[in-house]
This record gives C-alpha cells, sequence and structure tokens, in this order.
C-alpha cells in the first residue's frame, strides 16, 4: 500500500470515527459530560440494527430510520431520569453511573447475543470501489465520509443557529444563569442526551457494516472517540471533526509502517497530542 | 400587577441568612433594597428569583403563590433577576445573549430593538462576544437581557459594582424608561443615596432582618437603621 493511498484510506476511515464522535463532542465536549457508556450504546444499536435487519429483510441503512428514534427516545428517558440526577460540582457521579451502564449492556449483550463477531452487509456496495490512479476508494467509505460531513454541517448549524443550540452552549458556561432566563436546563440537557445517542447508534451501525463487532467492541469505539474529541480540541464540532481524521490517517499511516501496530500508532499520536497540543487542534480550552 | 413577600426567611446549610420578610411593590414601583455588606440582600433577590429555596414564608406575583416554582417557571411567569456580576455568556455574542433572554416566551414592548434604542451601548456591540466587553457594556447587556423576556419585576443585583460613576448615572436615568412600562423594579445597592433618589420604597436590612421599611423616610432615620446604631 503506498503512502497516498493509507493517508487517503485513513481520511475514510477517520470519517467512520467522526460520526460516532460527534456525539460525544456535543455531550463531553460542549456539555461537560463524561459518558463511558458511550461505545456500549454504539454496540446496543448495532446488534438491534442486525435484528431489525434479520427479520424483515430491510437493509442495514434502512433499519436506521428505526433504531435512531428508538435509541434516541432512550437517550432522552436515560439524560433526564438518570444522568440528570448525577450532574453538580463534581464529574465522578456520572463517570462511575456511566461506567456501570456500559458494563450492564456489554453483560447483557455477551448473555443474549454471545460473544461472536457479528457483521453487517450491504451487498455489493461491500466492496465496490473506485479506481482513481494510485488511490483505491471504497463506495462506502467515500459515502459513509461524505455523510458525516453532511452530519457535522447541520449539527454544527444547530448549535450555532438555534435557540437551542444557544442554550447548549450557555448552559456548559453557566447553567444556573440559564435557568435565570426562563430556561428548563433539564430539557436542553435531555434533549441533548437524545441527539447523542442517535448519533451513537448511527456510528454503532455504520462501524458494524465497516468492520466486525462484538458485545464487547464498545470500548475501542469510546477511546477512538475520545481521542478524537481530546485531539481536536474540547468544546468545538469540526475540531472533533478533524481530530477524527487525524486518528484516522494516524492509524492507517502507522500501518503502513507498522503492519498490525496502526491502533496503537493512533493512541501514540494521541498521547503525543495530549503532552504538546493539549488545548487540541482548535484550542478553544487552554489549559489552567 | 403586585408581588408580594410574605414572612420569607431563607439560608445556606445551617445558616439562616434572611428572616421573615414582608413587603409588596406594584407595577411601575422601585423598592430599594439597602443595607451593609452581608445583610442578607442578595440573598432576598435569589429567594425571590427561585435560585434558593425559602424556608419560611412566600412569595406571590397577582395572587399566585410562586414560592414552590422553579427559577426558570418564575423566570417564565415574569420575575427576572440580573445577577450580581452580571453573569453573561462569556463565549456568546451580545445578540447571542439576547436572545436566549426571550425564552421566558413573554409578550410585551421589550424586543431586540427597543433594548437596543435604550442601550445604545449595546446596539454598537450585538456581535461582540460578551466576555470582551467592558464592565459597563456588560451590565447594560445584562439588563437588556433580562428585559426581552418582559418581566412583570426587574430584580438588579448591584448595578453599579465597579462601574464609572458617569455610566452608573446613565443606568438609573433608564430607569423610568422601564417603571413607566408597568414594570416593577427591585433595587439592591450599595450607595444609599443613589437607591433613595429613585425609590418609591426603601426597605433597609440588617443581618438579615428587616431594620426598616416604608416610603419617604429620612436620611437621619435610615443611617440608623443602616448601621444599627442606637434602638433595635
Amino acid at each position: 500500500m503506498n503512502l497516498l493511498d493509507a493517508v487517503f484510506q485513513g481520511l475514510m476511515l477517520g470519517g467512520l470515527y467522526a460520526i460516532f464522535a460527534a456525539g460525544l463532542s456535543l455531550i463531553f465536549g460542549v456539555m461537560k459530560i463524561v459518558s463511558l457508556s458511550y461505545g456500549a450504546f454504539g454496540v446496543m444499536a448495532a446488534f438491534l440494527a442486525l435484528h431489525f435487519t434479520e427479520a424483515t429483510g430491510w437493509s442495514a441503512v434502512l433499519s436506521l430510520l428505526v433504531v435512531v428514534p428508538l435509541m434516541a427516545a432512550f437517550g432522552w428517558a436515560l439524560q433526564r431520569f438518570v444522568l440528570q440526577r448525577t450532574l453538580g460540582g463534581s464529574a465522578l457521579p456520572s463517570i462511575l453511573v456511566t461506567f456501570g451502564i456500559a458494563i450492564i449492556i456489554e453483560n447483557v449483550l455477551l448473555i443474549t447475543e454471545s460473544a461472536d463477531q457479528k457483521r453487517m452487509s450491504l451487498g455489493w456496495i461491500d466492496t465496490a470501489a473506485l479506481e482513481l490512479g494510485v488511490i483505491r476508494l471504497g463506495v462506502y467509505p467515500l459515502g459513509l465520509f461524505i455523510f458525516s460531513l453532511l452530519l457535522f454541517g447541520i449539527l454544527s448549524l444547530v448549535i450555532a443557529r438555534t435557540q437551542f443550540g444557544r442554550a447548549v452552549r450557555a448552559i456548559s458556561e453557566d447553567a444556573p444563569t440559564v435557568e435565570l432566563l426562563g430556561i428548563r436546563p433539564k430539557t436542553i440537557y435531555a434533549w441533548a442526551g437524545a441527539i447523542a445517542l442517535a448519533l451513537a447508534a448511527i456510528g454503532g451501525v455504520a462501524s458494524g457494516i465497516q468492520t466486525s463487532f462484538s458485545p464487547t467492541s464498545g470500548g475501542m469505539l469510546l477511546i477512538f472517540a475520545f481521542e478524537a474529541v481530546i485531539i481536536g480540541g474540547i468544546g468545538s464540532l469540526w475540531g472533533t471533526f478533524a481530530g477524527a481524521l487525524v486518528l484516522g490517517v494516524a492509524q492507517t499511516v502507522g500501518a503502513n509502517f507498522f503492519p498490525s501496530q496502526g491502533i496503537l500508532i493512533g493512541h501514540v499520536v494521541f498521547l503525543i497530542f495530549l503532552a504538546f497540543m493539549p488545548q487540541g487542534l482548535s484550542g478553544r480550552v487552554r489549559r489552567s | 400587577m403586585t408581588l408580594e413577600v410574605n414572612d420569607l426567611s431563607a439560608g445556606y446549610g445551617q445558616l439562616t441568612a434572611l428572616r421573615n420578610i414582608s413587603f409588596s411593590v406594584e407595577a411601575g414601583e422601585i423598592l430599594a433594597i439597602i443595607g451593609a455588606n452581608g445583610a442578607g440582600k442578595s440573598t432576598l433577590l435569589k429567594t425571590i428569583a427561585g435560585q434558593l429555596r425559602a424556608l419560611t414564608g412566600s412569595v406571590v406575583l397577582d395572587g399566585d403563590d410562586v414560592t414552590a416554582d422553579s427559577a426558570s417557571a418564575r423566570a417564565r411567569r415574569g420575575i427576572l433577576m440580573v445577577p450580581e456580576g452580571r453573569r453573561l455568556f462569556p463565549s456568546l455574542t451580545v445578540k447571542e445573549n439576547l436572545q436566549l433572554g426571550m425564552s421566558t416566551g413573554r409578550k410585551g414592548d421589550w424586543n431586540l430593538d427597543t433594548v437596543c434604542e435604550l442601550f445604545p451601548l449595546v446596539a454598537e456591540r450585538l456581535n461582540r462576544r460578551a466576555g470582551q466587553m467592558s464592565g459597563g457594556e456588560q451590565q447594560a447587556t445584562a439588563i437588556a437581557r433580562a428585559l426581552v423576556g418582559n418581566p412583570e419585576v426587574i430584580m438588579l443585583d448591584e448595578i453599579s459594582l465597579g462601574l464609572a460613576p458617569a455610566i452608573v448615572v446613565e443606568f438609573y436615568d433608564r430607569l423610568g424608561e422601564i417603571t413607566k412600562r408597568g414594570t416593577a423594579v427591585l433595587l439592591v445597592e450599595q450607595d444609599v443615596k443613589r437607591a433613595l433618589s429613585v425609590a418609591d420604597q426603601v426597605h433597609c436590612l440588617l443581618e438579615g432582618q428587616t431594620s426598616l421599611a416604608g416610603r419617604d423616610l429620612d436620611f437621619a432615620e435610615i443611617a440608623v437603621a443602616y448601621f444599627g446604631t442606637g434602638h433595635r
């Protein structure tokens, strides 16, 4: 594999990571809630989609029409009735509770789904590719990359231009004052939770089509998403997108030089960012 | 419109910072709440706004008891506070801060255009990030943010703190524009003379209790109540 091709494969892989990291960027980056169950929710959505496609014979893409609203509703209720209670001065309660939720989901999936690797297929699209000289772009990863751009465009418009988006940004700075203006912070948090899990569902299903998944693959998804958010700079959506691309390229280019060590190289690049550029690409948050 | 505060007490943990406060204000009135540092003035406003829970007593707006309502419910009902220290959202623009102020969903005379007319300082800075403005501009924005919510009662907590006297005079000149539309003003102020110059009613707090309250009080009387010297 030549270097240029590796870079392009990395960008495409970054597009997939970006979709999954988008929701985490919203709740961790913008609203400052640390959720360790985010990866498990992605895997849960992938299994839901898998069963749905098996039961109906529909394509995995169409299953999103059912899985995404379902996960969004679940995310709304979870945020409103469980995670809302963990918010406050310390980040520790939300970390512990979401860690517990991740363990519960993982083990319920292990019991009901077994530890086997699963995969969803889109038929001929799985292997279709565009030959562009030395570069070979898979149709599915390319489509995913474009979809990911679109998703970030919509999400950043919502955050920048709508009253909901303004409230989300205001809450991350000063929740008590937001309440003084007549806004219900709990409602805003709940909708942010719904959007986050909808994105986790899209990311989980997309990743379940691209590679195989099992009940325990949520941890890796979560780490990639956190790495993308931190490389990109906390609090910036487009920073997360860029961070996901950096991570994807680091993995594929790394694998080009050290076959089978791609993921490790990705982690190393992340650690380099953490050590020398902790404010990330966007530089929104400076370390005090 | 009438805001009634009956026998209100509040505190932080074990400490009762406010004991048995009662007063009432009518539409268009200005009530000045004065007192030394730590007398409980900000505590009183926070309790009326719903940021602090009342230990005893009630807050009643137009006959509706709102004591059990959340701060956001009270804001939608028309009780709005401009908190001490302005508390703007620094990374949001001035305009975005004002747009959030419209979340009360209340109809009235105040909107983006009319508050910009009242505070030209704000009008010139709409696209500036709130955190990058001077203290006076921030204070004007904070008041404008509450006004666009079309309050029945607006509570101003130490709006002159840290500002140049010339700007403070401007703010006080604008109070008439606010009250003539029927909004009542609760004014917490360190500068007693300035507060008295605009107030219809005065409520003086001393160590969390009412030391003097009424209309047309004379200054000597107020000084005694303020410092707690002489008979208590």
